[in-house]
């Protein structure tokens, strides 16, 4: 039954892929959509088999590398931790692959864009049921490989194809510290399976080495790779820049990988590798930061945006700062929960947005929208829950996950604790604040679109609807269900050691003043909001007129592009455009190949010169032949 | 007497001479008779060659030796002037080229040859060069009517004078500080102190390698080779770089085999001169006829590097070179006898542009014939360049084998151009169908074997082996 699960979508990638063109679009969308369903429905089975009753799998596939001590195995593990996730990617894909029949209507190729779809799903159920880092990296990397492919996928677009390439390049970044990482822990455990790993840690704990001229433990070296890893592919700051840019691909795709699944994977592997991460408190006070960091300075630019997918897209960036900084402060399990129910809520956003994209005929700016909640009532409605679930309205799915998150900052210990709590809260004032910003100028005020008439604007047909009432029956319900079973009293059965704890996690429950801080700046958050962008938007244009400066450090997203472009991208081009006009045109060309291809052609044609077609000449070159002979006789 | 046995052939072949010459002169029109009858002779020679070809034996006080390398190298000229003379028939009938003095020349130069690999005798090699070459001369400017062809024959004929006299001057130095003509004797007397003994050595060398137009003694091969009939080129490629060889080999490696030291440098040189050369001048040509000249000037530098090397290796991988490039010749110059429009032989590289549209067969084969010239793995080309080089680097001549390398990186530009014309250029007006059974044949076999010859290449060596061993 877990075959089935991976590699349905493997098998109807393959078949769509390879015999798309011959199998006609309807019956290519049959396939992909029908197997991921399959594949969908067999994981909630596993997941209340794992989950609920306990049970672990590890089915050996077959054996991958043997060589000296390496021994790999293509596996499918599942723990409660994997089945979480699957439970995940399978549910969030089947629905987009779903709703992408209807939105991608239009479109020429559907076929190919569904085989990216499966295939992305494999390489993603490939990552979260591996027992070793290589199975991981692979899968790792194979969905960097989708991501890149349906970015792209409009590669008739110019800016959709330098989207992809960042991606691909930034993430490479990422990959690179994860590779380095695992390097450095089969170095020294002589093991990358997970259990064997795990196992060697804590015998390796006063192990100290020396790299790049820093000395530290060991095991902090492996967390720090690992975490950048993870934080190139979970788009947190320094490594993030790639994710707004993403938003050039088809919006199903940046609902299911930009959003639910693959920009959680860092989070994952955090999770995943719990057991090394616990023995580092410095890398976790780092992830602290980081995560923290990246949830406001996310959040800040989510403000100021005008492109509706960028919004949700700094939102994502923002919510995954939230978990990496939960992960750091040691609360792996609310962490996952709240990436379990971020992907609903995420996925239903960004659904929406496509939906209303699609209504209005491909516009993504929010200030060519507004006044049409009532042509697209149903959009409307599930954007709202959406929209109240990510802020974490009370007893939406939001809620449960965000604030035990920030009630975990408020009772740790951690370093960097007071800080995490602090942005916790001003974050979720200002999702709250930029949420609604996006519904209202979306939804609401005057219609200030030039190129479709208001009449004109339409519902998006039941196939793409639908998805979007199962992701809001998630978003609703998803957290008040399961709390007791992420995060709440059975949490020690439920996770079933798949995540360690090196000392016991207690939460203190915060005095009832901070538990209400939270809910009542997102409640405050709704009718400042409806004020500024729909009431009176002199009062914010003479706003953002006094905080000029502010204000374009934001919409430049912290000028974090062009700062890159000056670092990296232009000496990096400067460099390469030295090495191709002079390394290799002027000197490797000069004197190689053009070279000699030159001097070879100019003594030809002095050889066939030569060739007079005198007899007397011949002769002489007889007789030239001759005496240099000779006289070498004589002299040697 | 009682050994005469072995020198059959050559009685035979004398004798056919006569006969042919007889029956040419009292029968007119008897071109298609004479063909026949010398394809005859030819038929029951190689038995009679093949039936001597494991002996060793030395003849006439050790002036003339019949032994493997001998028969071995007759077998392969026999054959090859057989090839010559049967894929050429349609040509020479079309260019009224049918005199029945064409197949008695040819013959009279085949006796020559054998004099040449078979003679122990500065005396016996001097006339079976002569004789060899003053039929190369006629038939070179056989065509009477056209200027380049005599132009071709009395450039040959005054070159090959100048020539001749080089070598019979060495012979008469050699002479007369050893006091004999016979290669052994001379072995025996032969002393490198002596100046004028090694110039006499040098003098007889650039008479050999004029024979088979090594640089820089090669500046007759363009223009004969492009002035003289194509049926005549095909065979000068052939049977004449065969003999050349024969002589060579054995000269040096009996007759001055004691100064191998002295002899190695202009080996060397000569080598890469007609590399390099070959290489560099053949990519401006734009006469296939011209090109194929540069070709095998340098294919002849390959087969000089290895006897350079003075091992045992080079000498089997010279003459499995040898063999290899007379099989490529034959195939190369049956592709040049299919260009051919409305009745008119074509010369110009540009005229196969677009072959592989019209005559997708042709241009494959040509396409094999190229690429092995060209030394490209599997075919058999490359097995020939890879044993030279490997007898070389062997011989601890490093650079010889660079040069050697690269040299046929450059040469493979210009086999690959053909190719690239082949296929990749607009096509042009058909070729006329092949009407000629002997092209056919003959570039049906060689292709196949230059093709498969990597199946099981130690048949071919294994003759070979036995062959070269007989002048060590």
């Amino acid at each position: 039954m877990a075959y089935l699960l991976v590699f349905l979508p493997l098998v109807a990638s393959f078949i769509v892929g390879i015999f798309g063109r011959f199998l006609g679009d309807k019956i290519s969308q049959l396939i992909t959509c029908s197997f991921v369903l399959i594949s969908s429905a067999l994981s909630i089975y596993i997941f209340s088999d794992v989950a609920i009753n306990s049970n672990t799998y590890n089915l050996k596939i077959f054996n991958w590398i043997t060589s000296g001590g390496l021994v790999l195995n293509w596996s499918i593990n599942i723990d409660t931790l994997t089945s979480v996730m699957l439970v995940v990617v399978t549910s969030v894909s089947a629905l987009v692959h779903v709703y992408s029949v209807g939105y991608m209507s239009h479109d020429p190729d559907k076929p190919r864009f569904m085989s990216y779809l499966s295939l992305f799903t494999f390489m993603m159920l490939m990552l979260v049921t591996s027992d070793n880092f290589l199975q991981l990296f692979f899968g790792w990397e194979g969905v960097g490989l989708a991501s890149y492919l349906l970015i792209g996928f409009w590669y008739k677009k110019p800016s959709a194809n330098s989207a992809a390439i960042k991606a691909f390049v930034v993430n490479r970044v990422g990959d690179f510290g994860l590779a380095i990482g695992i390097f450095l822990i089969f170095k020294y455990t002589g093991s990358i399976n997970f259990v064997d790993v795990f196992k060697a840690i804590p015998t390796l704990l006063d192990k100290n080495i020396s790299m790049l001229g820093i000395e530290a433990s060991l095991i902090s070296f492996i967390c720090i790779f690992l975490f950048i890893g993870a934080m190139g592919k979970s788009a947190q700051i320094f490594l993030h820049t790639w994710l707004p840019d993403a938003m050039e691909g088809p919006t199903p795709v940046s609902a299911l990988i930009h959003a639910a699944t693959m920009v959680t994977a860092g989070v994952f592997l955090v999770v995943r590798c719990s057991p090394i991460f616990e023995y580092s408190p410095f890398v976790l006070n780092i992830i602290v930061l980081v995560g923290a960091t990246t949830a406001f300075f996310a959040g800040t630019i989510g403000l100021v945006q005008n492109d509706i997918k960028r919004v949700i897209a700094y939102s994502t960036c923002s919510q995954l700062g939230y978990m990496f900084f939960a992960a750091g402060l040691g609360a792996y399990h609310i962490a996952i929960f709240h990436l379990f129910t971020h992907a609903f809520f995420k996925a239903l956003l960004f659904l929406g947005a496509g939906s209303v994209i699609h209504a209005f005929n491909d516009e993504q700016n929010m200030r060519h929208m507004g006044g049409v909640w009532k042509k697209i009532p149903y959009t409307y409605s599930l954007m709202i829950i959406g929209t109240l679930a990510l802020t974490g309205f009370p007893f939406l799915s939001g809620f449960f996950s965000k604030d035990a998150i920030i009630e975990t900052a408020y009772s740790s210990t951690s370093f960097f604790a007071g800080y995490a709590v602090t942005i916790g809260v001003l974050t979720a004032f200002m999702t709250s604040l930029y949420s609604w910003r996006l519904i209202f100028m979306t939804f609401h005020g005057t219609f200030n679109n030039k190129n479709i008439s208001l009449s004109k604007v339409h519902e998006s047909p039941a196939v793409m609807l639908v998805p979007l009432l199962f992701l809001a029956l998630g978003a609703i319900f998803a957290g008040y269900a399961f709390k007791d079973y992420f995060i709440g009293s059975q949490f020690i059965q439920f996770w079933n050691n798949s995540i360690f704890f090196l000392k016991e996690f207690v939460l203190h429950h915060p005095p009832l003043w901070f538990l209400l801080l939270t809910p009542i700046l997102v409640l405050l958050a709704i009718p400042l909001s409806y004020y500024f962008f729909v009431k009176d938007k002199k009062s914010l244009d003479s706003f953002i007129e006094i905080n000029k400066p502010l204000y374009n450090f934001l919409v430049n997203k912290w000028y974090f592009d062009e700062l890159y472009d000056f670092l990296f991208v232009k000496p990096a081009k400067k460099i390469g455009s030295f090495f191709w006009k002079i390394g290799d045109g002027t000197i490797i060309d000069g004197f190689g190949p053009d070279g000699l291809t030159k001097l070879i052609k100019s003594v030809s044609n002095k050889a066939v010169q030569f060739q007079s077609g005198f007899l007397y000449h011949y002769a002489f070159v007889i007789l030239i032949g001759l005496s240099i002979l000779l006289t070498y006789m004589m002299i040697f | 007497m009682e050994n005469i046995n072995f020198i059959y052939p050559e009685i035979f072949i004398a004798i056919s001479i006569l006969g042919l010459l007889m029956v040419g002169v009292f029968k007119t029109n008897s071109f298609n008779l004479v063909t026949k009858l010398t394809s005859f002779m030819f038929l029951i020679t190689i038995p009679i060659v093949f039936l001597n070809s494991t002996v060793s034996m030395k003849l006439f006080s050790n002036n003339y030796i019949v032994d493997e390398l001998s028969s071995f190298l007759k077998i392969l000229i026999l054959g090859s002037s057989a090839f010559a003379l049967f894929f050429t028939d349609q040509y020479i009938k079309k260019n009224k080229l049918d005199k029945f003095e064409y197949p008695v020349l040819i013959t009279t130069a085949i006796l020559g040859m054998f004099v040449m690999v078979s003679s122990n005798n500065l005396i016996g090699l001097y006339l079976g060069i002569e004789l060899q070459s003053l039929s190369l001369y006629v038939l070179a400017s056989l065509n009477r009517d056209s200027t380049k062809s005599t132009e071709a024959g009395v450039k040959y004929f005054v070159l090959g004078a100048l020539s001749s006299g080089l070598l019979l001057y060495g012979c008469s130095l050699v002479y007369g500080f050893t006091g004999s003509t016979n290669y052994y004797v001379i072995a025996e007397n032969f002393s490198a102190d002596n100046i004028a003994l090694l110039f006499g050595l040098v003098f007889i060398l650039i008479g050999l390698a004029f024979k088979i137009s090594a640089v820089p003694f090669h500046m007759w091969t363009p223009d004969v080779y492009e002035g003289a009939p194509t049926s005549v080129t095909a065979f000068f490629a052939l049977a004449p770089k065969v003999a050349g060889f024969g002589a060579i080999i054995r000269i040096l490696y009996i007759a001055f085999g004691n100064v191998f030291d002295e002899w190695q440098s202009i080996l060397i040189f000569i080598s890469v001169a007609s590399m390099i050369l070959g290489a560099v001048a053949a990519i401006g040509q734009t006469n296939i006829k011209r090109l194929m000249a540069y070709s095998s000037i340098s294919h002849m530098g390959y087969g000089l590097a290895g006897l350079a090397t003075g091992i045992n290796e080079g000498v089997t991988a010279s003459v499995i070179y040898i063999f290899l490039y007379v099989v490529m010749n034959i195939g190369s110059f049956a592709c040049i006898l299919i260009m051919k429009r409305k009745d008119i032989y074509l010369e110009n590289i540009r005229d196969l542009s677009g072959l592989s549209k019209n005559h997708p067969l042709v241009a494959f084969c040509l396409t094999v014939m190229l690429f092995s010239l060209a030394g490209i793995p599997p075919l058999a080309g490359f097995f020939a360049k890879f044993y030279i080089f490997m007898a070389v680097v062997k011989a601890d001549l490093i650079i010889l084998a660079v040069i050697g390398l690269v040299t046929s990186v450059i040469s493979a530009f210009y086999y690959l151009r053909i190719i690239k014309i082949m296929y990749f250029d607009p096509e042009q007006e058909k070729f006329d169908p092949i009407s000629s059974k002997g092209v056919k044949i003959s570039l049906a076999l060689s292709t196949l074997l230059i093709l498969f010859y990597f199946l099981n290449p130690s048949i071919l060596n294994f003759f070979v082996n036995l062959a070269s061993k007989s002048v060590q």
